[in-house]
């Protein structure tokens, strides 16, 4: 039982990461079907700085750098894409849902060739990343189930509880949620419509590829599956099962990683029965999605999620 | 802001949306062949920074790679006529602006029902009325998948994207549940049954398909631009209030269109398992239905520019298969340069929407 769920609180993390970066990108007005691209982006990145990093200082490796020169590659990676994502949305008013299957399609790729080039095996540069507090392990089961973790998910529940705290008690995030509620309004009050997009979906971006750096190095231990843009789509779900709201998402993350590791860890269930296991996840977002939309107004998404905006045009 | 008011601010560039055919065809031509042009040319010297090799012996290893004997000709064919029904399938609804991103899971669905079908019922009845069952089997499925979440868009409004992104999965998982539970030695690789499939045309595989996603492509032109029910869709694509307005029951038409669009996938999934693959996988669609999506926008929604759309996506994926294999590099190549020529040609929109005016000399406007 415990096992199952500190499985499921490192999965959970991943989500948290991704869908917490997709909020905020949302937020803006964006929907960014390219986070799924982002985060294999961001995960080969990261993993690929670790590699250069460990080839070009051999065997003094200082642990330090070793877990924050991949957390930046992943960082910039994601918002580099995200950066593309914006310049044609924003600037070039591209068509957001065509241009974040591109960045689908383009990020996959590119972290495929990455690997290919590195290689697909970081377990040395994940043991930095899954250390956890020395005393841990002396706690008992509060400290294997509240302690034992390793950067990455502290690093989440960092960013999640500060995103809540930035969009809903600060200016900025106050702005950032009227661009995505109505841009001609904001335009008018003299909010640079344009700066928060592009600002809100590079940060959110660069988040998402924290995300998929911590898929790879904590949850599957440094061992790389090419299945990283999976993860991306289950992201994208958990942000509308959560509301657009990134404290809802701490607990949502968990329920979809106990949904998502549950088939390994629940005894009885068949060979053929996990297949359908795996499909939960799935089945309660569309079910969330229903019932949000049956409801009163509240909870629903951000008015202008989708829509380009064009001073001109109004 | 209020000091600098007095002194006039202008912007160097400013953006000034053109008007509804102030370009010539010719010169809307002009621009996409440029950005084509570009992004070939960014995709050639990025190949190039990667392997070492002369760009144009890359051009030319891409060009062998579709159009280097009949068998590859063929195979770019077959594959252009899968894009292309899948592209065509999703077109109604896209032009509706209901952003169905489920065609992925719809036609995987659809392949399903047909090879269930093909697996349960293959030697329990003559071969014609298994093609009926077969197709009818296909085409519901399609057909369910595809109006579970117009329903719910047409009476509550919900998001059909994410919606309709769910139902992918669903499908992959259902699926994946059908290798492990039908497939008795447990390897989940279902052996191909051909003696069940599509009759077979002179001897080609693929004729078929072919034919019939031409066909296809024909009757949804007509449809879109002639029926009534295209023009319906058409007002409600350009406005739902006006088509209230002028009497168009909008719920129907959403629902309608998209029984249509989950038909078309269920003929993918047919042409797919029983004209072409015998047996089903989850990788089966292969993405096919995220792509359709690009091709049908970047054509306008017309499906005769869909096939020139179609094939540009083809060209690319074989070509780039092609370079992967001569070159020894990975085949990831294929998806990076696809994804770079699909954001060079959604770039290029832009500048057909739009104009970019230079600030004007202060001297002539005084």
């Amino acid at each position: 039982m415990l096992a199952f769920l500190v499985s499921a609180i490192r999965l959970g993390m991943t989500f948290l990461l991704g869908s917490t970066g997709e909020t905020i990108t949302e937020k803006s007005g964006h929907l960014n079907l390219g986070i799924p691209g982002v985060m294999c982006v961001g995960a080969a990145c990261g993993c690929y700085a670790e590699y250069m990093y460990f080839t070009a200082v051999g065997s003094n490796i200082i642990p330090l750098l070793a877990v924050v020169i991949p957390l930046l590659a992943a960082l910039l990676g994601g918002a580099l894409m995200g950066l593309l994502f914006s310049f044609l949305t924003v600037t070039l008013r591209a068509n957001q849902n065509v241009t974040g299957l591109a960045i689908t399609t383009l990020g996959v790729g590119m972290s495929e060739y990455i690997i290919d080039e590195a290689s697909t095996i970081f377990t040395k540069g994940s043991k930095y990343f899954t250390a956890s507090l020395p005393f841990a392990d002396d706690l008992g089961w509060f400290g294997e189930l509240f302690l034992d973790y390793g950067v990455f998910v502290y690093l989440a529940l960092i960013i999640a509880v500060s995103t809540t705290y930035v969009l809903n008690r600060t200016r900025v995030g106050l702005h950032l949620r009227a661009v995505g509620e109505n841009p001609a309004t904001a335009d008018a009050a003299g909010i640079n419509v344009s700066r928060y997009r592009y600002v809100a979906t590079c940060v959110g971006c660069g988040i998402a590829g924290l995300g998929g750096l911590s898929f790879i190095m904590d949850y599957l231990n440094g061992n790389w599956e090419y299945c990283v843009d999976a993860i991306g789509w289950l992201a994208i779900a958990l942000v509308i099962f959560t509301v657009w709201k990134p404290n809802l998402a701490i607990i949502g993350s968990i329920v979809f990683g106990a949904l998502y590791v549950a088939s390994s860890y629940i005894v009885g269930v068949s060979f053929a029965g996990k297949e359908l296991f795996k499909m939960l996840p799935y089945i309660v977002t569309i079910l969330v999605l229903v019932v949000t939309s049956m409801r009163s107004k509240k909870n629903q998404p951000p008015a202008a999620l989708g829509l380009p905006y064009f001073r001109e045009e109004r | 802001m209020a000091k600098t008011e007095t002194k006039k601010h202008t912007p160097l560039l400013h953006i000034v949306k053109r008007d509804q055919g102030s370009l010539t065809w010719y010169n809307r031509l002009l621009v996409r062949g440029i950005a084509i042009l570009a992004a070939l040319l960014v995709a050639g010297v990025l190949i190039t920074l990667l392997t070492g090799k002369n760009p144009i012996q890359v051009y030319g290893s891409m060009v062998s790679g579709v159009f280097g004997s009949p068998r590859r000709i063929w195979n770019m064919l077959q594959g252009l006529a899968m894009l292309l029904c899948v592209s065509l399938a999703v077109t109604p609804a896209f032009k509706m602006k209901f952003w169905n991103i489920g065609a992925e899971g719809q036609v995987l669905i659809s392949g399903l029902a047909c090879v269930a079908t093909m697996m349960f019922l293959g030697d329990k009845m003559p071969t014609v009325v298994l093609l009926l069952v077969m197709t009818a089997a296909s085409v519901l499925a399609g057909m369910i998948w595809a109006v579970l979440p117009a329903v719910f868009k047409a009476y509550w409004n919900t998001n059909e994207t994410l919606f309709t992104l769910m139902m992918n999965y669903v499908a992959t998982q259902l699926v994946a549940y059908f290798l492990k539970v039908f497939v008795k030695d447990g390897s989940g690789v279902l052996t191909p049954m051909p003696q069940y499939g599509l009759p077979v045309l002179g001897n080609q595989a693929y004729l078929l398909n072919i034919l019939l996603v031409a066909l296809l492509t024909v009757l949804v032109y007509v449809y879109l631009k002639y029926s009534k029910q295209g023009y319906e869709i058409a007002v409600v694509g350009e406005s739902e209030n006006t088509a209230r307005y002028i009497g168009i029951n909008v719920k129907k038409v959403i629902i309608r269109t998209l029984l249509v669009s989950g038909a078309m996938c269920g003929l993918a999934g047919l042409l797919l398992v029983g004209g072409t693959n015998h047996t089903i996988s989850t990788t089966t669609v292969g993405g096919r239905g995220f792509t359709a999506i690009m091709v049908s926008w970047l054509a306008k929604f017309n499906p005769l520019y869909m096939v020139l759309t179609s094939f540009l996506v083809i060209f690319l994926e074989k070509g780039a298969q092609q370079v992967s294999t001569d070159f020894r590099i990975s085949s990831s190549i294929s998806d990076i340069i696809t994804g770079i020529i699909l954001l060079f040609i959604i770039g290029c929109e832009f500048f057909l929407q739009y104009r970019v005016v230079m600030r004007k000399n202060r001297k002539e406007n005084a």
